[in-house]
């Protein structure tokens, strides 16, 4: 069986793409301070027939990454499937914006995934299998009013998708880009009333997002029969940015 | 380790890893032009030798090796 490994999946997100992969795959639950809710997941996934774990892992610092990687691989060999999903805001407008927002946000959410990914990518080039997904955003293609440093992470992605997708598609190794829009998480809860209504207003399908709209499309990009699809960003955002 | 000896593992990686035909593999053998083997094969090559071997091998030590024999030979250096 396949292993999974999801960034950033105790809750939200990434907590709804561990529960889709569960169906199909061993999956590695990472968690950074959560690790109650991290726990529960395990449990639902197992309860469901699952196979699952948690680790903690600081994806800012490699050795917190390489340290879980290694936990991983004592147990379930090596990660066939990677979903950078964790990250982290720290909104301020640019004139206002601190050192460190800016450096803390792309560390976590840009850098964190060099880490994650360089790691994974070894085992993928010997296995000549591969999978690479990475959670972005709509703001990092659109861009967004106090989120200069979380859009240029989310935008940074991308660039390192797209040249993995180069590096490594002759070993059956795809890395794709989910841009979500407005989803319904912790991270939006935030959005109530007038301005939630103002953004449903927008957007083509009348709803807000809801995490299980991004984890069907990662269970697709996870398989066999998206082997085609490589280097691309594909925004779940409701018709947002058509 | 002999010369030898390491030329043999050296060749029994190159067929393990990449299935290159073990004939083709001498110490005159060019990687790229005569076994055709692509930057990212290098990688895994590397990564194999790594981990047979026990050894770190810098990307300032691979600018030079261009054969199956430079390789045996950076390899025999380094054990």
């Amino acid at each position: 069986m396949k292993t999974v490994f999801v960034t950033g999946a105790s809750r939200g997100i990434g907590k709804s793409i561990a529960l889709e992969l569960g169906k199909d795959y061993q999956v590695v639950i990472g968690f950074s301070n959560s690790q109650d809710k991290a726990h529960e997941v395990v449990e639902e996934i197992k309860k469901l027939g699952g196979e699952s774990l948690a680790v903690q892992l600081n994806i800012e610092d490699r050795n917190s990454v390489d340290q879980a990687f290694n936990l991983i691989e004592e147990t379930y060999k090596h990660v066939d499937i990677l979903v950078n999903n964790a990250g982290i805001t720290k909104d301020n407008i640019l004139p206002r914006m601190k050192d460190d927002e800016w450096n803390d946000v792309i560390q976590t959410n840009l850098t964190g995934n060099f880490y994650t990914s360089q790691r994974a990518i070894k085992k993928m080039i010997k296995n000549k299998w591969g999978r690479l997904i990475f959670i972005s955003s709509v703001v990092g293609i659109s861009g967004n009013q106090g989120q200069a440093n979380y859009a240029a992470s989310k935008a940074g992605l991308i660039g390192l998708s797209k040249s993995i997708s180069k590096e490594v598609g002759s070993r059956n190794i795809t890395s794709n880009v989910i841009a979500p829009g407005y989803i319904e998480t912790d991270m939006t809860s935030f959005i109530d009333g007038e301005n939630r209504e103002n953004i449903i207003e927008q957007l083509s399908i009348k709803r807000m997002g809801k995490p299980e709209d991004i984890a069907n499309m990662v269970s697709f990009l996870s398989k066999n029969e998206s082997e085609y699809i490589t280097g691309q960003v594909i925004p779940i955002d409701g018709g947002l940015t058509t | 380790m002999e010369v030898s000896e390491v030329f043999e593992k050296v060749k029994g990686l190159f067929v393990e890893e990449l299935g290159i035909d073990s004939e083709k593999i001498t110490m005159d053998a060019k990687l790229e032009e005569d076994l055709e083997i692509d930057s990212l094969g290098i990688v895994e090559v590397v990564m194999a030798f790594e981990d047979e071997f026990e050894i770190e091998i810098d990307d300032e030590e691979l600018a030079d090796v261009g054969t199956v024999g430079q390789a045996v030979n950076l390899l025999q250096s380094k054990l």
